[in-house]
């Protein structure tokens, strides 16, 4: 059974980290990890007694909105920063596990996690969220898609913790899309999601398309093909977008599991780009993505 | 460690090891088995608490969490003459505990969301339980249940 600490200051927790203890954050997946006898660490930090604004509060910084990494899932989505520059993430996060769940879970821990299927990675790919590491030496930023480099593991040095998420705010985007296919609509692995932000032109011509997808491959997939593709494309136009479903199905090389096959994955990945073009894509973020209830 | 919060409304301190599940400490230190154990992995909802006026899983949480936290569980809603909260009283009176493995962390999950939105819609009410199962799947009963707590609770507004 791990020894457990409960650190005041970011101080004592580098101080920790650096000594080599695992964090305990929201603990939604180390704890399932631990019971799985997945992985069985001696100690552990618990950052409930722990005093740092910056960990916990999303704060606006001018070009970017800046999450503390123990930022709870429901604070985010409560959060009118986010609600106001990130719809596409708080539609995600609506359908991150259950009501229990997103109020322990938190954005740093879905990160730390690295799950092709973390339901807030695809948001934050197409957002180009860096993520700030933070030692006792100093921080340092990088993206978050160089920082995740395969399930589970990512780019973080043993003395460093996942400090902040810095998102740019993003004027150039009309849209923002979210969409999780899965067994059920609450407490369900993604089979595949796709995260979409469009920049529309005034007579609604696509001029601006990020795509990122979920559970399509060992980390999180981009497809800058699909992408191109879809450039000048009227937002009403079926045939412009039939053309782009066929260039996805192509241009990804789907996993297979337990919860699907890759010609399963191929297929709904063509019709969740389909669906970008029959809308109703969803503007605010109050108005939940189709796995919200 | 010496671990001090308030659970439903006495402040408590007792020693216990920082890595003890909060599951355990309620149900095996404090005999407190209103909150049940299913899953063990939140996926349940089974051992729905509540800790400073939020859902969460007690089976996903060890003691060092709560240290000054403000506890709720099952037992704590009842009134100080054991008269059942309007919820209990609701799942009862519209017949919604079939096994009832699943009612404490239904009826949590619906004292939980009364309190931010009085007057839910049905899409409301089935947000709220979505994180909580029912094997019998006697979903729509509860949401029977859910609904007859909903207007019990708003005659009680002045």
């Amino acid at each position: 059974m791990p020894a457990v600490t409960l650190p005041r200051t970011l101080d004592e927790l580098l101080d920790l980290k650096a000594q080599g203890h695992a964090i305990l954050a929201g603990g939604t997946d180390l704890f399932v990890h631990m019971r799985n006898k997945k992985i069985q660490p001696r100690t552990l930090v618990c950052l409930d007694q722990l005093k740092d604004k910056g960990l916990r509060e999303v704060a606006d910084t001018g070009d970017e909105i800046c999450i503390g990494a123990a930022a709870t899932h429901t604070q985010l989505i409560q959060n009118p920063l986010v609600q106001q520059h990130f719809p596409v993430l708080i539609q995600a996060l609506n359908t991150l596990g259950s009501p229990q769940i997103r109020n322990m879970g938190t954005l740093g821990g879905n990160i730390m996690t690295a799950s092709p299927a973390g339901d807030s990675l695809p948001p934050l790919y197409v957002l180009d969220a860096q993520v700030e590491l933070a030692g006792k030496k100093g921080s340092r930023r990088m993206p978050l898609s160089r920082f995740i480099t395969g399930p589970g593991s990512t780019g973080l040095n043993p003395e460093e913790i996942l400090y902040r998420v810095r998102i740019p705010k993003q004027p150039s985007y009309d849209l923002h899309h979210f969409e999780k296919v899965g067994h059920r609509k609450s407490l369900s692995i993604a089979i595949l999601s796709m995260a979409a932000l469009i920049g529309l032109t005034g007579d609604k011509k696509i001029r601006a398309v990020r795509l990122a997808w979920g559970s399509l491959g060992k980390t999180i997939v981009t497809s800058p093909e699909t992408e191109k593709l879809l450039m000048g494309t009227p937002m009403d136009d079926p045939a412009g977008f039939i053309l782009a479903a066929a260039r996805i199905r192509e241009e990804v090389s789907p996993i297979s599991d337990v919860r699907a096959g890759a010609g399963y994955r191929r297929q709904v990945a063509g019709n969740l780009v389909l669906r970008l073009c029959q809308g109703p894509l969803k503007q605010d973020p109050l108005k939940q993505g189709p796995g919200a209830v | 460690m010496k671990l001090s919060f308030t659970l439903n409304h006495k402040a408590l301190t007792l020693e216990t090891d920082p890595d003890r599940r909060v599951i355990d400490l309620l149900r095996e230190d404090l005999c407190l088995t209103g909150t049940k154990e299913a899953c063990g992995e939140g996926e349940c909802g089974a051992c729905t608490i509540r800790v400073n006026k939020e859902l969460r899983l007690a089976c996903l949480m060890i003691a060092a969490q709560i240290e000054g936290c403000f506890i709720e569980t099952i037992e704590g809603l009842a009134g100080p003459d054991q008269a059942l909260h309007p919820v209990q009283e609701a799942f009862v009176q519209a017949g919604a505990v079939q096994c009832g493995f699943c009612t404490p962390g239904m009826v949590m999950a619906v004292t939980d969301l009364l309190e931010t939105i009085p007057n839910p819609d049905d899409t409301r009410i089935r947000k709220a339980l979505s994180g909580n199962l029912c094997r019998c799947t006697g979903y729509q009963k509860i949401m029977d249940a859910a609904r007859l707590a909903a207007k019990k609770e708003n005659k009680c507004l002045p």
